[in-house]
């Protein structure tokens, strides 16, 4: 057992022991890690999924703000009772452009991956308005206040730079539009509509979220994020029983 | 570092180390702690070979067991339509009024009717469907769109201004706010509404808006106000309101015009879920027989 005199050395000179440390924990990453970032069976591609409209990029991070991820998760997982409740289980493609991803790891609330469509934007503002006025027997805090603040603008092509830096394919054309984009979202008039559904695809729909026609408010922002959730993938033609997309 | 140094009261050996008088001694691990350690390593082992574990360069390595939590999951939904079996099955074949004749069929019927409705739509309708302000009652006998098992169907399959193609829509002008009428003729139209709807009204206002009503109104919610289910064009003389009966409440109507969105169902709900929905709303509130 002469090797584990050496085990001193390491444990008297500090230096050594972190260079130790840092080649055994590397070990580790490489082999646990370092794979995912070159395998293909990693993030299968799947039909639908696009990046965020401005929009919706900004009320995902009023989500983030108002800490929504606390008591709701976005993650239906592949269990019978889950797929009963909320609809096909998430797949890994849905959160490809999530930075950070909503996961979450609590349900206070019901997990809100495929909340998307559920409910009329009016349900949304309503309660989130006021929770108990729709549902009596909900311990959800009012978000009455999303209704009364205009939107921050300003630094609307500053977010979807920061996530181009992450890897989200948005064109320079996609940025230097984001702040018409937004509007012709919350506007179901607009005529820039057409703009916003060939950058982000036939199924955005420009319609006014809040039931405030006159102002872009952060209600409006949160609440096309939260229609747009698990509605990208048409799970009527993905098979996910499909051999290549079994794992 | 002094050699093995023995404590003389325990017998056990020390690690060596003193700190003013003070050695730490040196006793072996617990047996069965030891051995629990070498059993998990072993079991890490066998995991290894039989479930997916390690990354490769072109994939991962599969297991000898093939475990999928996807093909498991389709096991699990194929196993519950095994057993919910045959009466999904019949559910499936037969139609609405078939299934609301045979009591043990509606009796099914009810059963899954009421859990995806407690699920869906309690959250909009309330959890005994009584509705509230802006969301329709379903237990009455007043229906925006018709309240006859297919009528019913229809609405859950499609929605209302829900963006599916064959979606229920009616479209209620913003009189006021899109500068149609100007105040004191809403206000003139409000009484009329208000008075043909059996409220305390300004007889002489009413009066006044009688032509109007005939030119704006009479179109979609009839000659005598009585609705048209075929365009969702709500009854005014039956006093149910969905946004409200007061004077203030009438008159923002006719101001912003105010139509709500119900989502479709059709692609979310299974053929057998749908019926079975249609046919406990229909029983439990108050359906139409035609």
């Amino acid at each position: 057992m002469k090797l584990w005199k050496h085990h001193g050395k390491f444990e008297r000179h500090s230096l050594i022991l972190v260079i130790g440390i840092l080649v055994v924990v590397s070990i580790g990453g490489l082999v646990e890690i370092a794979p995912l970032f070159w395998l293909q069976s990693t993030v299968e591609k799947v039909e639908g999924v696009r990046p965020y409209t401005p929009l919706e990029l900004a009320g995902r991070d009023i989500y983030i703000r108002e800490g929504c991820y606390v008591c709701h998760s976005q993650m239906v997982r592949p269990l019978r009772d889950e797929v009963e409740r909320y609809g096909p289980y998430s797949l890994a493609a849905e959160s490809m452009y999530d930075h950070p991803f909503q996961w979450g790891s609590k349900r206070t609330g019901p997990d809100l991956a495929r909340v998307g469509g559920k409910y009329s934007d009016a349900w949304h503002t309503d309660h989130l308005k006021d929770p108990r006025s729709v549902v009596p027997e909900s311990v959800m805090p009012p978000y009455a206040f999303l209704a009364h603040k205009d939107l921050r603008t300003v630094d609307l092509k500053a977010k979807l730079k920061a996530m181009t830096a992450l890897g989200v394919p948005y064109s320079q054309e996609d940025i230097d539009a984001a702040l018409t984009d937004a509007q012709a979202q919350a506007d179901p008039f607009s005529t820039d509509a057409l703009d916003l559904r060939r950058r982000y695809g036939a199924k955005v729909v420009n319609r006014d979220f809040d039931g405030d026609p006159d102002r872009l408010t952060e209600m409006d922002a949160l609440v096309a994020y939260l229609q747009m959730l698990g509605t990208g993938v048409d799970f009527q033609t993905y098979k996910a029983g499909d051999p290549a997309n079994r794992r | 570092m002094s050699g093995p140094h023995k404590d003389e009261i325990t017998g056990t050996d020390t690690t060596g180390h003193e700190w003013d008088g003070i050695r730490e001694l040196d006793n072996p691990l617990p047996r069965w702690w030891l051995w629990v350690f070498y059993a998990c390593i072993l079991f890490s082992i066998g995991y290894w070979v039989v479930m997916p574990a390690w990354p490769g360069l072109a994939g991962h390595t599969r297991g000898l067991l093939g475990q999928s939590d996807r093909a498991e999951v389709a096991k699990a939904l194929k196993d519950l339509e095994r057993q919910r079996g045959k009466g999904a099955a019949v559910l499936r074949g037969a139609s609405l009024q078939q299934i609301e004749a045979d009591p043990q069929l509606q009796a099914y019927a009810l059963q899954v009717g009421q859990s995806v409705f407690g699920d869906n739509c309690a959250t909009c309708h309330g959890a005994g469907g009584a509705g509230a302000r802006g969301y329709p009652n379903l237990r009455d006998d007043v229906w925006l769109w018709g309240g006859s098992l297919e009528d019913i169907h229809h609405t859950l399959t499609v929605g209302v201004r829900s963006g599916h193609a064959d979606t229920r829509v009616s479209q209620m002008p913003a009189f006021g706010r899109d500068g149609m009428l100007d105040q004191a003729k809403i206000a003139d139209l409000t009484e009329y509404v208000v008075a043909i709807s059996g409220g305390k009204a300004d007889r002489a206002a009413a009066a006044r808006a009688a032509p109007l009503f005939a030119e704006q109104c009479a179109s979609c919610h009839g000659a005598t106000g009585q609705g048209d289910v075929k365009q969702g064009a709500p009854d005014l003389t039956d006093g149910e309101w969905l946004y409200g009966s007061d004077h203030a409440a009438i008159s923002g109507q006719i101001h912003a015009g105010r139509g709500g969105v119900m989502p479709a169902w059709g692609q979310r709900f299974s053929p057998e879920t749908l019926k079975a929905l249609a046919v406990y709303i229909h029983a439990n509130a108050g359906g139409q027989d035609k």
